[in-house]
C-alpha cells in the first residue's frame, strides 16, 4: 500500500529507538502533577531513610538526659524527646522501617497474589471457586485484626510485621488482578492464542498480564499506603519495630505520654508519616488518571 | 420505495432544513480537528434526504451539529443552520429545548443504549408526550399506544409495560422510533438506525420507515454508510468524505451516473449479490483533518488525480441541474469511470477432504445429573447436529443472522469449545480429546491436536480486540513462527518481512504497536498471524464486518490473493450475503443450530430456494435502482434457542408453510432436483420454492 516504505529499514534495528522509548516514559511521567509530585515526594524520603544514617547529626538512640523536651532549636532541629534524643536524627532513621514495611508487605502480596488472581480469572470454574473462597476467608477477617493474630504467634519485629501485611493483601491484590483477567481473557487476541495451542502459563503471562499492568500498578500503590498505615498501628501497639530502634509508629505511641510536655514529639513522626501516605494515595490516583482511559474525563 | 419522491424543481421555496456551509471543528491535545468544511444542503419538506459516508466522514457531527449537541469540545466555525428560516444558533436554550423533539426529533443509532433500562418503554414514550404537548394523562397514553402501533408493534398495550432488556433489538429501535415521532416532528433525523440488525430485521424496520414517510410526511435526514439502505429510500443524497460533500443530488442521479471518483469507488467496493462483477477497493485512508488539506480532500486516494487537483479549493461543480460533484476532473471521471470488472467463474474443487464433520453439536448448560433430577432447564442447543466438509482449497461460507450459532460453529471447531456431540476429523483423523482415557490415547490425541492447532488458524471479527495491544507487530508475527516452525532468528526475520508485505503492509509496520494502527490495518496483522505458520485450514469469523466498505473489499481482495497464493482452505462465517458472494465456492445457511440449506454459490443465490434463504436475499438492500425484487418479510424473531421450534425450527417464521407437516416432523436436508450438491431442509417441493412469491403472501405476511 505505501511501497517506498518497503525499501527504509526497519526502525527495530535502530539503537536509539529504545531510547527514544524511554524518553517517552519520562516525558509521560512529568506530565500529570498529580504523579510527579508525590513521586518527588516519596523518592526524598527514600532517599533521606537510607542516608539517614550517614546524614543525621545524632545517633538516634542517643540520650541527652540533660536536654529533654527541647523545642526545635539551632542544636537540635527538630527538638528532643522525653530522654533526650534527637527527633529529627529518629525521624529520618524511622523512615526505614516503615517505607520496608510498606513496599516490602506490597511486594510480597503481588508475588503471590498477581498469579494467583490470573490462575482463577484464566482456568475459571472450580479451580476458581476454590482460589477465591479462601480468599473470602482471609478477607472476612478485619486486616488490622488479621496481622494481630499472626503476629502474636511469631515473634516481634519488622520482618514479620511485613508477613503478615503482606499475607493480608494478598487477596485484595489477586481479587484486582482476577477481575482483570476476567476482562482481558475474552479479547479475541487471548483466543487466538489457544488456537495456536498455547499453555495456560504462556497466556497468563504473556497475553494477560502485560494488559492488565495498569490496574496493578494503581492497586499497589495504593496499597502500599494502606500497609504503612497498618504498619505504623502495629507499631503503636508495640508489634512492629522494636525499641530503641526508631519507628514512626513508634514514637507516636511513645508521645501520647509526654504530649503536654512537647508536641514536637508527636508532630514530626505524624507529618511524616501523613505525607508519605499521602503521596502514595495521591501517586496511585494519578496513576489511575492517566493508565485507565476509562476514568479520565478528557480524552477526544 | 418512497412513494413521494420529489422533483428537485419542486418546493424550492420553504426548505425545512437549510445547511449553509457549516464547519465544525474540534479541539483536541493535538490541536484543532476539522471534522466538518463548508457543508451545504437543504432538507425540503416531505422529503428523505441521505446523507453517506464512511466512518470519519463527519455523518454523526452533522446530525449533532444540527441538534445543537456537539461534544464540549466541538464548535461550529462557520455557516448557519436555518430550521424553517431560523437559525439554530440564535436559539435560547429554552426554545431550543422546545424544538428538539417537538419540531426535530432523533432517532440514535443504538436504541439499545438510547433507552433508559430501568423505566418502561411506554413510559419513555410517554415522557416526551408530556413535555412537548399540553394533553391529559389519559391521551398522553392513549397517544403512546398509538405510536407503538404506528411503528408495527403487533401487541403495543403488552410492550408499553415492559422494560428495554425484555425487546429485541428490532423492537427497540422501534420504539426509539416511536418516542422520535411521539410529537409529529418535521423534522427526523436518523443515524444509522438500521446498523446493527439482521438483514431481515433490516428490512422491516425500512419497511417501517416507508409506512411512516406516508403517514406523518415528515422530512427526514437519514445519515448511513449503507449506500444500499440510502439508494432504496432518501430521494436525494449527499456522499460526505472528510468532512465535505463530495457528491449531491437525486439518488438516481447519484446511482446511475456517479459523478465523482470517489462515489464510484464506494459503489465498486460494495457487494453486491445482483452484480457478478469483482469487488475494487480504494487505496489508502481517510486523510488526518487536524491539518487543513488543500486542494481535493480525497485526491490521494483518486486514481484520476493529477497535480492540480491538490491546489486551490475545489467548488461543487453541476452534472445536471441538481446533481453537484467536487471534482476538477469531472468529464474523465465520466467518461472514464471506475468500473467493476467481472468476475471469473468459480471453480469447483473435488480436492481431498481436509475437514470432515458429522454430526456436531454444542449445548450450552448441559444441565449435570443433579439438575436433570429435580427438571431445571433445557440446555441451549447453539449448534445442534451439522455435517459438512471443507475440501483442499476450497471456501466454505456460513451464512444465518445473529443468534443462529455460526460463531459457537466456529469456537468449536476450532477446539475452544468442547463439543457435546459428534465428530470433527482433520485429513481424516479424528481430533475428539473425549475418548480418550488413558495415558497413551490423551498423548495421542495431544500431538494430533499439536498437529490441528499448526494447520487450523482463525481471523476474528474484532480487530480491535484481536491484537495484544503489548506486543508489536513483529512479536505478533513471530510467536507462531516460534511455536510452529524449525527456523532460525534469521529465518524467522525474513518469513516476516514476507509475510507483512504479502498482506500490503511495509516492514516499517513491524515495529508498530496495535494503536498504532487503523482497523483494517490491525486485520491485515491478523490476517498475516494466522498465515505465518502456512495453515492449510483458516478460519474466518466475520473478518470484514467491523470495517468500512472500501477496507472491507481491499481484505476481500487480500483474503482471495492469499488463497491463491498458499492453497488454503477457508471456512468463512458471515451474515452478509454479499460477502459470502464474493468469496465462497459453497454455501451453508444456518438457523437456529442447524443448517437449512446448503450447496455451491449460485445453487443457493438461485432458485429453488429454502423460504429462509429466499427471506435473507430479497432483504438485503442493493445500490442498484431498478431491482423490483419482492422483500418477504419474516414474522417475529428467532425463536430462543433453548426452547426450538418442535418440526421445522423455521416453521415459526416462515411464510411459506403448508400447515402440520411443518409443526411436526423435522425436515432433513435432502437433495433437490438440480445438482447432486445442493441439499435443502424443507417439506415444500421443489417447484414451491421456485415460484416467485405472489402479492398475496406478501400482504398477509405484514
Amino acid at each position: 500500500m505505501i511501497p517506498d516504505n518497503r525499501l527504509t529499514k526497519p526502525t527495530r534495528t535502530n539503537r536509539f529507538y529504545r531510547l527514544h522509548r524511554v524518553a517517552d516514559r519520562l516525558r509521560w511521567f512529568t506530565k500529570n502533577d498529580k504523579i510527579l509530585y508525590p513521586s518527588v515526594v516519596i523518592s526524598v524520603i527514600m532517599v533521606v531513610s537510607v542516608l539517614g544514617p550517614y546524614i543525621s547529626p545524632f545517633d538516634p538512640t542517643a540520650t541527652h538526659p540533660t536536654e529533654t523536651y527541647l523545642a526545635p532549636n539551632a542544636k537540635y532541629l527538630f527538638g528532643t524527646d522525653h530522654i533526650g534524643r534527637d527527633l529529627l536524627s529518629r525521624v529520618l532513621i524511622g523512615g526505614r522501617s516503615t517505607l520496608l514495611l510498606g513496599v516490602g508487605s506490597t511486594a510480597l502480596a503481588m508475588t503471590f497474589g498477581v498469579p494467583i488472581g490470573l490462575l482463577a480469572g484464566i482456568k475459571g470454574g472450580y479451580i476458581d471457586e476454590a482460589i477465591m473462597r479462601v480468599m473470602d476467608v482471609i478477607m472476612s477477617f478485619p486486616t488490622l485484626l488479621l496481622a494481630l493474630i499472626l503476629l502474636t504467634s511469631l515473634p516481634s519485629n519488622v520482618w514479620t510485621a511485613m508477613l503478615a501485611v503482606g499475607v493480608v493483601f494478598i487477596p485484595k491484590i489477586s481479587r484486582v488482578v482476577r477481575s482483570s483477567t476476567l476482562e482481558v481473557k475474552n479479547e479475541e487476541y487471548v483466543e487466538a492464542a489457544r488456537v495456536r495451542g498455547e499453555s495456560d502459563g504462556y497466556i497468563m503471562f504473556y497475553e494477560v498480564l502485560p494488559n492488565i499492568i495498569p490496574p496493578i500498578a494503581v492497586e499497589s500503590t495504593i496499597r502500599v499506603g494502606y500497609a504503612i498505615i497498618i504498619g505504623a498501628s502495629l507499631s503503636f501497639l508495640g508489634l512492629g519495630a522494636q525499641p530503641p530502634a526508631p519507628d514512626w509508629g513508634y514514637m507516636i505511641a511513645q508521645s501520647q505520654n509526654h504530649i503536654w510536655q512537647t508536641p514536637w514529639f508527636l508532630i514530626w513522626p505524624a507529618l511524616f508519616l501523613g505525607l508519605t501516605i499521602f503521596s502514595f494515595n495521591v501517586l496511585g490516583d494519578g496513576l489511575r488518571d492517566e493508565l485507565d482511559p476509562k476514568v479520565t474525563g478528557d480524552q477526544v | 420505495m418512497s412513494s413521494t419522491k420529489t422533483s428537485p424543481e419542486q418546493h424550492q421555496s420553504n426548505p425545512v432544513l437549510s445547511v449553509a456551509s457549516v464547519s465544525v471543528e474540534y479541539a483536541t491535545k493535538e490541536g484543532s480537528v476539522k471534522a466538518l468544511r463548508h457543508v451545504s444542503f437543504d432538507i425540503q419538506p416531505g422529503e428523505v434526504f441521505g446523507l453517506a459516508g464512511e466512518s470519519g466522514s463527519g455523518k454523526s457531527t452533522l446530525a449533532r451539529a444540527i441538534l445543537r449537541a456537539l461534544d464540549d469540545n466541538g464548535s461550529q466555525t462557520s455557516g448557519s443552520i436555518q430550521y424553517k428560516g431560523e437559525d439554530l444558533q440564535n436559539l435560547s436554550p429554552n426554545a431550543l429545548r422546545s424544538l428538539r423533539g417537538s419540531d426535530i426529533a432523533f432517532v440514535p443509532q443504538e436504541p439499545a443504549k438510547a433507552l433508559n433500562p430501568s423505566i418502561e418503554v411506554g413510559e419513555q414514550i410517554a415522557e416526551t408526550i408530556r413535555e412537548h404537548q399540553n394533553l391529559s394523562e389519559s391521551e398522553v397514553q392513549s397517544q403512546t399506544i398509538e405510536m407503538l402501533r404506528q411503528v408495527n408493534i403487533s401487541d403495543p398495550d403488552y410492550c408499553a409495560e415492559s422494560y428495554p432488556h425484555e425487546l429485541s433489538g428490532g423492537m427497540k429501535q422501534r420504539v426509539a422510533f416511536a418516542i422520535g415521532l411521539s410529537c409529529n416532528p418535521d423534522l427526523l433525523i436518523l443515524d444509522e438506525p438500521t446498523t446493527g440488525l439482521d438483514v431481515t430485521t433490516e428490512g422491516k424496520v425500512l419497511q417501517m420507515i416507508d409506512d411512516l414517510i406516508e403517514e406523518f410526511e415528515t422530512s427526514i435526514l437519514f445519515v448511513t454508510h449503507n449506500l444500499g439502505v440510502l439508494a432504496e429510500k432518501a430521494d436525494r443524497v449527499g456522499i460526505l468524505y472528510a468532512g465535505e460533500i463530495m457528491e449531491i443530488g437525486a439518488t438516481k442521479d447519484v446511482f446511475t451516473n456517479p459523478s465523482n471518483p470517489y462515489t464510484q469507488g464506494l459503489l465498486a467496493a460494495v457487494p453486491d449479490i445482483d452484480r457478478d462483477v469483482e469487488i475494487e477497493a480504494i487505496p489508502g485512508e481517510v486523510p488526518d483533518l487536524s491539518a487543513a488539506p488543500t486542494g481535493c480532500v480525497f485526491a490521494d486516494r483518486c486514481e484520476f488525480a493529477t497535480e492540480e487537483c491538490h491546489e486551490g479549493s475545489i467548488d461543487l461543480e453541476t452534472v445536471t441541474p441538481g446533481h453537484e460533484t467536487r471534482c476538477r476532473r469531472l468529464e474523465t471521471v465520466q467518461s472514464d469511470p471506475i468500473q467493476a470488472e467481472l468476475r471469473d467463474a468459480r471453480t469447483n474443487y473435488s480436492g481431498s477432504k481436509i475437514l470432515e464433520v458429522t454430526n456436531l453439536k454444542k449445548y450450552y448448560g448441559q444441565s449435570s445429573f443433579v439438575d436433570r433430577l429435580f427438571g431445571s432447564e433445557s440446555p441451549v442447543k447453539a449448534v445442534d447436529g451439522v455435517s459438512f466438509d471443507i475440501h483442499e482449497s476450497e471456501t466454505l461460507g456460513i451464512v444465518g443472522e445473529s443468534g443462529c450459532g455460526k460463531s459457537t460453529l466456529a469456537r468449536t471447531l476450532l477446539q475452544l469449545l468442547e463439543p457435546t456431540a459428534g465428530e470433527i476429523r482433520f485429513r481424516g483423523e479424528s481430533i475428539d480429546m473425549i475418548g480418550s482415557r488413558t495415558l497413551p490415547q490423551l498423548a495421542a490425541s495431544q500431538s494430533k491436536m499439536a498437529d490441528f492447532r499448526k494447520e487450523v488458524q482463525v481471523v476474528f471479527q474484532d480487530p480491535e480486540s484481536s491484537l495484544n495491544p503489548s506486543n508489536t507487530v513483529y512479536e505478533t508475527l513471530e510467536r507462531p513462527l516460534e511455536l510452529f516452525t524449525d527456523l532460525t532468528q534469521e529465518e524467522r526475520e525474513n518469513r516476516i518481512e514476507e509475510i507483512i508485505q504479502q498482506v500490503d503492509l511495509g516492514i516499517t509496520y513491524l515495529d508498530r504497536h496495535p494503536h498504532e494502527l487503523s482497523g483494517g490495518e490491525k486485520q491485515r496483522v491478523a490476517i498475516a498471524r494466522a498465515f505465518a505458520g502456512n495453515p492449510s485450514l483458516v478460519i474466518l469469523d466475520e473478518p470484514v464486518s467491523a470495517l468500512d466498505v472500501s477496507v472491507q473489499a481491499s481484505i476481500i481482495n487480500l483474503l482471495r490473493e492469499l488463497r491463491e497464493e498458499y492453497g488454503t482452505s477457508y471456512l468463512l462465517i458471515s451474515h452478509n450475503l454479499g460477502v459470502i458472494n464474493e468469496i465462497c465456492e459453497r454455501v451453508a445457511v444456518m438457523y437456529l443450530g442447524e443448517f437449512v440449506e446448503m450447496g455451491t454459490t449460485e445453487e443457493i443465490f438461485q432458485p429453488p430456494y429454502h423460504p429462509y434463504t429466499r427471506a435473507l436475499l430479497t432483504n438485503i438492500p442493493t445500490t442498484e435502482m431498478d431491482t423490483a425484487d419482492r422483500r418477504v418479510y419474516l414474522e417475529g424473531d428467532v425463536p430462543s434457542a433453548r426452547d426450538p421450534p418442535v418440526g421445522c425450527s423455521f416453521h415459526s417464521r416462515c411464510p411459506q408453510k403448508i400447515g402440520d407437516i411443518c409443526e411436526c416432523e423435522r425436515p432433513e436436508l435432502e437433495q433437490a432436483a438440480d445438482s447432486d450438491t445442493h441439499t435443502v431442509a424443507c417439506h415444500l417441493d421443489e417447484k414451491e420454492m421456485m415460484v416467485p412469491l405472489a402479492e398475496d403472501i406478501e400482504e398477509s405476511d405484514r
